[in-house]
């Protein structure tokens, strides 16, 4: 089924009896050639690319839920590839372009916005590390303009300027960033996936993995035994307890991380902004609502959601921010579970087991990922050799501590990030 | 969430710092892996999990806090100084 205006024109006029599911619900196989465990984002593109790009099709994505139920339909939907360090600049590039085709390559409309980001400064120190980061990008290859305060007034004229605090002196924007239709994604790489013949199986937990002379040769599950010549993680906040099934343990905390969003109002924030005071972002949907969020709340958790210090903090920003908001009601809140690593930086690499990959730590910043995370997965997982995008998303370099990349700069330990 | 700190009773989460899990320092002369284990590695539990909280806005004292990651219900709060565990080794 493709989706096309004549379709969608044809469809209006004959009731809409013509659609149908956008993926099959198939039993699992036996065996399959790779076994992905976790139907979110990120396994959902691993298992599109390894078809499209690679060839291999006979593939089952478990899933113990539904697919996209966790981090990927709970973020706040935004795409950019403003990264400053070698090794996250290079990877969020590709991804950025992964994003830019991404509807066409997958006839599906992910309402890809390329709205734009600001990032807001507020003094001397954070303006020098906007040019030295906007630099960075433009080497890249990437966009990246400095705004001074005037600019950001003509885009932005109802930002809290004169903030006594954390008066606004400029941002660094990013044009080609934006927002992306978090569930569609996943759908559209489901439906992607799914034409080329891989399995997707929901309600299918994994209850063990199963290795034998140091090699994987498959995983137990809720629907029973499946057999894998290659076994690959992408559990995002869960990847602990499936990777603690294969023995191993892993540099991740995971943690809770809340996200907003306010009842739908008339047009007023056209783009992406980030307030450098309490980490405040903040967009629009396009039903209206205001959906932002801050920190995580920087304990261990898997319940995704919070607690109200953290609720009242990200408001407080909000509003220093746009005093406007304050009149908007707040429709709902929600938390996601982060998988956090040490330097906030993620990995995709073998794990030290034959036959088993590991795609995790993508901390708070995952859903940006989700296309060039999936592709340079897919490499690792065809090849046995990282994507030369993800070269530098090892998991040995926190045992070295070569290589890692505090994009931050708040130093690479687990209670800083 | 609120932590009843062994000094000085029933008090806000605002009040309290928290460093993450409650483990086993290594002691002098330790190697390379015992230290990756100790400064990078996580068991990560959906469950029980011991932790270190620094009452920073009260007494000042470090707390070791029992608590479920998943229900976020707090079992247990010692002071750090009384337990085995996030002492050197």
């Amino acid at each position: 089924m493709r989706f096309s205006g004549w379709r969608v024109l044809k469809e209006g006029l004959t009731g809409n009896k013509g659609w149908g599911p956008h993926w099959r619900d198939p039993e699992p196989k036996r065996e399959y050639d790779v076994v992905i465990i976790g139907g979110g984002g990120h396994g959902l593109a691993t298992a599109y690319y390894l078809a499209a790009e690679h060839g291999i099709t006979n593939i089952a994505v478990l899933e113990k839920g539904y697919l996209g139920g966790g981090n990927v339909g709970r973020n706040t939907t935004i795409v950019r590839a403003n990264y400053y360090l070698p090794g996250n600049s290079e990877f969020y590039s590709h991804s950025l372009r992964l994003w830019e085709g991404l509807e066409q390559e997958l006839n599906y409309n992910a309402m890809m916005s390329q709205r734009g980001i600001l990032n807001l400064y507020h003094n001397d120190g954070q303006r020098d590390a906007a040019v030295r980061r906007g630099n960075s990008i433009i080497n890249q290859g990437d966009d990246a303009e400095l705004l001074d305060r005037e600019g950001v007034r003509k885009l932005a004229p109802y930002l809290n300027f004169d903030n006594n605090r954390f008066p606004i002196m400029g941002a660094l924007l990013q044009r080609r960033a934006g927002t992306a239709r978090h569930d569609a994604v996943a759908w559209g790489f489901a439906r992607g996936a799914d034409m080329r013949g891989v399995d997707l199986i929901q309600n299918c937990e994994v209850t063990g993995i199963d290795i034998e002379g140091g090699k994987v040769t498959g995983v137990q599950t809720a629907r029973g035994p499946i057999r894998a010549k290659k076994v690959a993680l992408a559990a995002a906040g869960r990847s602990g307890q499936v990777a603690a099934m294969a023995g191993l343990t892993l540099p991740i905390e995971s943690h809770v991380l809340q996200a907003f969003v306010s009842e739908g109002v008339k047009p007023l924030i056209d783009q992406v902004i980030t307030f450098a005071e309490g980490h405040l972002y903040i967009s629009q949907s396009d039903k209206g609502g205001l959906v932002f969020g801050s920190y995580l709340d920087f304990y261990s958790s898997y319940a995704a959601r919070g607690n109200l210090p953290m609720v009242e903090h990200t408001m407080e920003t909000c509003v220093a921010m746009v005093p406007a908001v304050s009149k908007a009601r707040l429709l709902r809140s929600w938390g996601g579970i982060m998988d956090m690593t040490p330097d906030g930086s993620p990995i995709i690499d073998h794990a030290p087991i034959e036959g088993l990959y590991l795609n995790c730590g993508w901390c708070y910043g995952g859903f940006k990922a989700t296309p060039g995370s999936g592709n340079a997965y897919a490499h690792l997982i065809a090849t046995d050799r990282p994507h030369g995008a993800a070269t530098r998303f090892k998991l040995d370099r926190f045992r070295t501590g070569y290589g890692l990349m505090d994009e931050e700069g708040t130093g690479a330990q687990h209670n800083l990030h | 969430m609120r932590i009843t700190c062994p000094l000085c009773g029933e008090r806000d989460r605002r009040e309290f710092n928290v460093k993450g899990a409650a483990l086993d320092r290594p002691g002098e002369g330790a190697d390379q892996d015992a230290w990756h284990t100790y400064v990078n590695l996580r068991q990560n539990p959906a469950g029980v999990l011991a932790e270190l909280w620094y009452h920073e806005m009260g007494c000042g004292s470090w707390l070791t806090v029992t608590r479920n990651t998943v229900t976020h219900e707090i079992l247990k709060v010692e002071l750090a100084s009384q337990t085995e565990m996030g002492g050197a080794a």
